[in-house]
């Protein structure tokens, strides 16, 4: 899932400090699953927001909604009577979220969140990037560990130099990526596939290929 | 016989090189490079230049080496995959053959938070192991990195690469080091070396796997100006195995700097006669290059080998 975690809620009231009546609209998709966005942080945003304002002497008017998902169209369109009135729109959804928002509405529509990474959860309150999104997945070639985004350098042919005690030399809270293909393809009795040079990636199919869209004609109607 | 360079003249040739470094500075005057490698240049076969150590900006390697070459040294070419991508690469690359640059050594490059640019992008569009293949590739079937034909003048760099014994995981360490060979590594420079036992198991593995006898390794030797210096190095750098014994030794000395030069000479004495396979020294004295004659001298390798040609 996305991953996503909320601004200080000073940067966000200073982004409609102009505005009287704001619409806060939550996402029940990834960004509840992490607790930075559902209905519940929504809730607790409106209210801070209007504690802040009616402290500075200058009241702010909120509406809430958490839609089902804010990266489709479907359910956007849904919020037109729930926006309708409202002077600024507050997005608690991924950067996707925020920009199906600002295409349909006309309206001066900010982030909540800073959108992290794609990645899971560890233990509760704690979640981890796992995939760089590359666009042409190898983890069939390195043990089900990606070294795209989880070594520092996006190393495909690792380790770097700088791994010691398991850990990359950037910090000794991260793990080095390689260190762990490296275990798993020993536990696995796979070494030898690591002796293949691996060649440069093609970036084409990452973002350095422009903005990437996905066509399935199979599924598509009309 | 034709060679690259100068330092696989010296290599292929079976004699014992040495190889130093100078580290550009964060400036854009050359007078203190040039008074290294005036210092240095009757001492060592080549000096490494290198590519923004320890991601802090400094004076551009090539640009260094066109000083440090007009100085009578050869230069060998750091360049990391940290900050340009394979278009950057191989321009900078065409530009430093055609300045006179004949070595190239291939890094991966210390990852830019440790520098003074930590909120910079880092690129890693090619690993130090592809661009050895690559640069290979350039020079043995004048291709460049996308496949595209020379039509004419195609760079032809003596490759080499980096090895560090002392990161881990250790048995992974040869069998990469044989990768890098594989991809086109002529010499391999290593990381320096103050655990000699783990130096030479590294070393009977890459001989049980002849690997000394397809590349030609440098041993990293760096002396350290006193205990705090060995000090960080073991717990502030990742990748370096520091032994508490030689801590101990440096604080204990009366003359620590002394000291450090001693300890540089022994362990350079020690490998020459112990540890067979190694090729030839390389003398990193950081910010200290000034004690690399002595060391040179006082361990037999001087006078360093002339060619008339």
């Amino acid at each position: 899932m996305i991953i996503a975690q909320q601004k200080q809620i000073k940067e966000i009231a200073a982004m409609v400090s102009d505005c009287k009546k704001v619409a806060l609209i939550g996402c029940a998709g990834c960004v509840t699953v992490c607790l930075s966005g559902g209905e519940k942080e929504t809730e607790i945003m409106a209210a801070a927001l209007r504690i802040m304002r009616k402290l500075e002497g200058n009241p702010v008017e909120t509406i809430t909604f958490t839609a089902t998902r804010q990266c489709d169209p479907e359910y956007v369109e849904a919020l037109d009577g729930v926006v309708k009135d409202a002077d600024a729109i507050i997005s608690l959804a991924c950067g996707v979220g925020v920009q199906y928002l600002a295409e349909r509405f006309d309206k001066w529509v900010v982030p909540a969140l800073d959108t992290n990474f794609i990645g899971g959860s560890k233990v509760h309150g704690v979640w981890e990037e796992k995939c760089g999104m590359c666009g042409d997945c190898v983890l069939h070639k390195t043990g089900g560990i990606c070294p795209i985004i989880r070594c520092s350098k996006s190393i495909l042919n690792g380790p770097c130099g700088g791994s010691q005690y398991g850990k990359c030399e950037i910090s000794k809270d991260v793990d080095c990526a390689w260190q762990l293909i490296y275990d798993r393809m020993k536990s696995l009795g796979k070494l030898d596939k690591l002796m293949a040079i691996q060649p440069p990636k093609d970036w084409t199919k990452s973002r350095d290929g422009g903005p990437r869209r996905a066509v399935r004609e199979d599924v598509m109607i009309g | 016989m034709s060679y690259l360079s100068k330092l696989q003249r010296i290599l292929d040739s079976g004699q014992f090189a040495v190889t130093a470094e100078i580290g550009p500075p964060k400036h854009a005057s050359a007078h203190g490079v040039r008074h290294h490698a005036e210092m240095l240049v009757n001492h060592v076969d080549a000096t490494n230049i290198t590519d923004c150590q320890t991601a802090i900006v400094r004076m551009s390697s090539i640009a260094a080496g066109v000083h440090i070459l007009d100085c009578g040294i050869e230069p060998i070419v750091q360049m990391t995959c940290r900050d340009r991508n394979r278009i950057a690469m191989q321009s900078d690359l065409l530009g430093a053959y055609s300045l006179g640059m004949r070595n190239v050594l291939c890094l991966s490059g210390d990852h830019q938070k440790f520098g003074n640019h930590p909120s910079s992008k880092n690129v890693y569009d090619v690993d130090s192991m592809q661009l050895i293949q690559l640069l290979a590739r350039m020079r043995d079937e004048k291709k460049f990195f996308s496949g595209e034909e020379f039509k004419d003048h195609e760079p032809k760099f003596y490759i080499g690469a980096v090895a560090n014994p002392f990161a881990d995981p250790f048995e992974f360490r040869v069998d990469r080091l044989e990768k890098k060979v594989e991809a086109g590594a002529q010499f391999i420079q290593t990381q320096c070396i103050f655990d000699m036992e783990r130096f030479e198991r590294f070393m009977e593995m890459v001989r049980e796997r002849g690997i000394d006898q397809r590349t030609h390794i440098l041993a990293g030797i760096t002396p350290l100006k006193g205990w705090r210096a060995a000090k960080y190095l073991q717990t502030g750098v990742s990748g370096m195995l520091v032994p508490d014994s030689l801590v101990e030794r440096l604080k204990g000395a009366q003359d620590p700097k002394r000291e450090g030069i001693e300890v540089a000479i022994e362990q350079i004495n020690y490998i020459r006669e112990k540890v067979k396979g190694v090729h030839g020294v390389h003398v990193m004295a950081i910010a200290w290059e000034e004690v690399v004659p002595e060391i040179v001298e006082r361990t037999g390798l001087f006078p360093r080998p002339k060619f008339e040609d």
